[in-house]
């Protein structure tokens, strides 16, 4: 072919790095990982008794694991929800041609620097039981003064807002980037055609963004499952009374502070279950089918 | 529902009510993005009092720099910083030399037999986050005896697929006309790659190292297990040593901290975000 070079050493040396790297700290891992999940391992010796699914059964028999996959579904659900619907909100004002709408557009993106633990921490800030300005106003409003340090739901609800938040600025570049795909000619004959704007884009334009949203609902859901350790290691410990206690704070905690070897790798298996999947779906649903079906 | 583009420009006096409206909009929009990062700014600048005050304060106080001194002592806050801009820094760096070697190679040798499989040893690095190794990983790095290492903290990150899909995806639009160009000329395929291929490649190369460098900063179950001397701890658990340190939460003093741990990314997105948008609206286009 026209323009590639004939060495045939040179790309196996280009590729080894990543590939290196890839075998000795992902894929050798997750496949020891699997292993574990058989056995029963003394982490002092190292030693392995194997124990076939019996890591398996103890896991899906127990009501704490069965809690924990609930509080994930909630959270990653309620996560995804609030930040998609807010961030498109958001997105789509920002696609108004407006003086000054760089600016606007940079007061939206710029969360995406921040950590789970930093969203977190300002959060908890916000709804600091006795002075915080979320509880002050709830207080002059509604007369209420919650406390979420005691109270499972309101914790549960302070790292949804805390997560969400934090993805907004990633969802809102996602979805400008989709929105300033859509043709102009398309909108502007619905308009021409006297449909109102919220038949617009109901009609012409969300149809055409389903592929971003597609996308962002497939990678805020790995987000919210995977990347909100520091979040919940920050605030809440996965508590009150469990109520926060995600897959992988369970799976820490198990792994890392029982020192249940065995058991933390089924829980990682079960965990890979779940991205092969969402992956899977993303692989085969992706791109156009989306916009189509 | 404000209109856009296709606002129809019959009424001005119509039209300029929309265009207040849109904007108060979004400043609402914007305030819901600001105002929490803004109290906290705030708060960071308060004495312990100041904090408990009832209306809250949403002026700026005068405890600033006692503030930042305080949370600065209390966890080490300066070996912290220097840690996590270090391993960011080396993450970054060190994942868009990979992403690109490997991008090159296989987008531009004729004989890469291997490539496809190759390909789909990288990719399948999506599906495998930590928790789903986090054992094993670990264990390999206690045998290897890197706990407590700027090793651990790095070199596990390496490998991109983000970075080699994007350099490839970039690499395959770039017409083979310019490496036959070079190749008559007498260009190795190295010297295409430094001299042609990577100046082409500016706006992806600092889109791709905002976003490492935002990921690794913001990394906080990995170093926490890795890591149990406070001399090679990051700013993230940072937050949390101040957070747990007394039974009254000195907001005033972790705000501080929180300001600490995200100034630096932040920098970096105010700095890179038009290379880093840009080269989301061309992903999109493929």
């Amino acid at each position: 072919m026209e323009g590639r070079y004939p060495d045939r050493v040179l790309p196996y040396v280009l590729v080894a790095p990543s590939v290196i790297i890839v075998l000795l700290f992902l894929l050798i891992p997750s496949g020891e990982a699997l292993w574990q999940s058989l056995s029963r391992i003394n982490p002092f010796s190292g030693q392995a008794t194997f124990l076939g699914i019996r890591n398996f059964v103890v896991l899906l028999a127990s009501e704490e694991y069965r809690h924990s996959a609930g509080v994930s579904v909630v959270f990653t659900a309620a996560t995804v929800v609030l930040s998609l619907s807010t961030a498109l909100a958001m997105a789509l004002l920002a696609n108004q041609r407006l003086h000054g709408i760089g600016i606007y557009r940079v007061a939206l993106i710029w969360p995406y620097a921040l950590s789970p633990a930093v969203a977190g921490t300002i959060w908890a800030l916000l709804f600091e039981p006795s002075t915080g300005v979320v509880t002050y106003l709830l207080r002059e409003t509604v007369g209420v003064a919650p406390n979420w340090m005691m109270s499972g739901r309101l914790a549960l609800l302070v790292v949804v807002v805390a997560a969400a938040w934090k993805l907004l600025g990633y969802n809102v570049v996602f979805f400008l980037a989709g929105l300033q795909a859509v043709p102009e000619e398309l909108t502007e004959a619905a308009a021409v055609d006297g449909a109102p704007p919220w038949r617009r884009f109901w009609a012409v334009t969300f149809p055409l963004l389903s592929p971003v949203t597609f996308f962002l609902l497939i990678t805020n859901s790995l987000y919210a499952f995977f990347e909100v350790f520091g979040l919940i290691d920050v605030l809440t410990q996965g508590g009150p009374a469990r109520a926060t206690d995600v897959l992988v704070y369970k799976l820490y905690r198990d792994g890392f502070v029982s020192i249940n070897w065995g058991l933390a790798s089924a829980q990682s298996v079960l965990l890979f279950v779940l991205v092969a999947a969402l992956t899977i779906f993303q692989f085969r649903y992706a791109g156009r089918r989306v916009f189509y079906s | 529902m404000p209109l856009r583009r296709a606002a129809l420009p019959a009424v001005p006096v119509r039209r300029a009510l929309g265009v207040v409206l849109l904007h108060l909009a979004l400043i609402a929009a914007a305030l819901v993005v600001v105002f929490p990062v803004y109290y906290a700014a705030t708060v960071s600048t308060h004495t312990f009092q100041e904090v408990f005050s009832y209306p809250p304060r949403l002026a700026p106080g005068d405890a600033l720099w006692a503030n930042y001194v305080a949370a600065w002592r209390k966890v080490g806050m300066g070996r912290l910083l220097l840690n996590s801009t270090g391993i960011s820094l080396a993450v970054s760096l060190g994942k868009i030399v990979l992403s690109v070697l490997a991008a090159f190679a296989f987008t531009y040798f004729r004989d890469f037999r291997a490539k496809g499989l190759f390909f789909m040893l990288i990719l399948i690095t999506h599906m495998l986050p930590l928790p789903v190794r986090i054992v094993p990983t670990y264990q390999l790095m206690e045998r290897l005896g890197w706990i407590n290492t700027y090793a651990a903290l790095t070199v596990p990150f390496f490998a991109s697929a983000t970075g080699t899909l994007l350099f490839r995806q970039f690499f395959l639009t770039i017409p083979p006309s310019l490496s036959e160009a070079a190749r008559i000329d007498g260009a190795g395929p190295l010297r295409f790659l430094g001299q042609i291929l990577l100046p082409l490649s500016w706006n992806n190369l600092a889109a791709l190292f905002m976003v490492e460098f935002v990921y690794m900063w913001n990394q906080y179950l990995w170093p926490l297990i890795v890591t149990t001397s406070n001399d090679m701890r990051v700013v993230q658990i940072g937050i949390k040593m101040l957070v747990a340190t007394d039974a009254q939460a000195e907001w005033n003093v972790i705000m501080a901290g929180v300001m600490m741990a995200m100034l630096p990314p932040l920098v970096v997105l105010l700095i890179l975000q038009r290379s880093f948008v840009r080269s989301i609206s061309l992903g999109q286009e493929k």
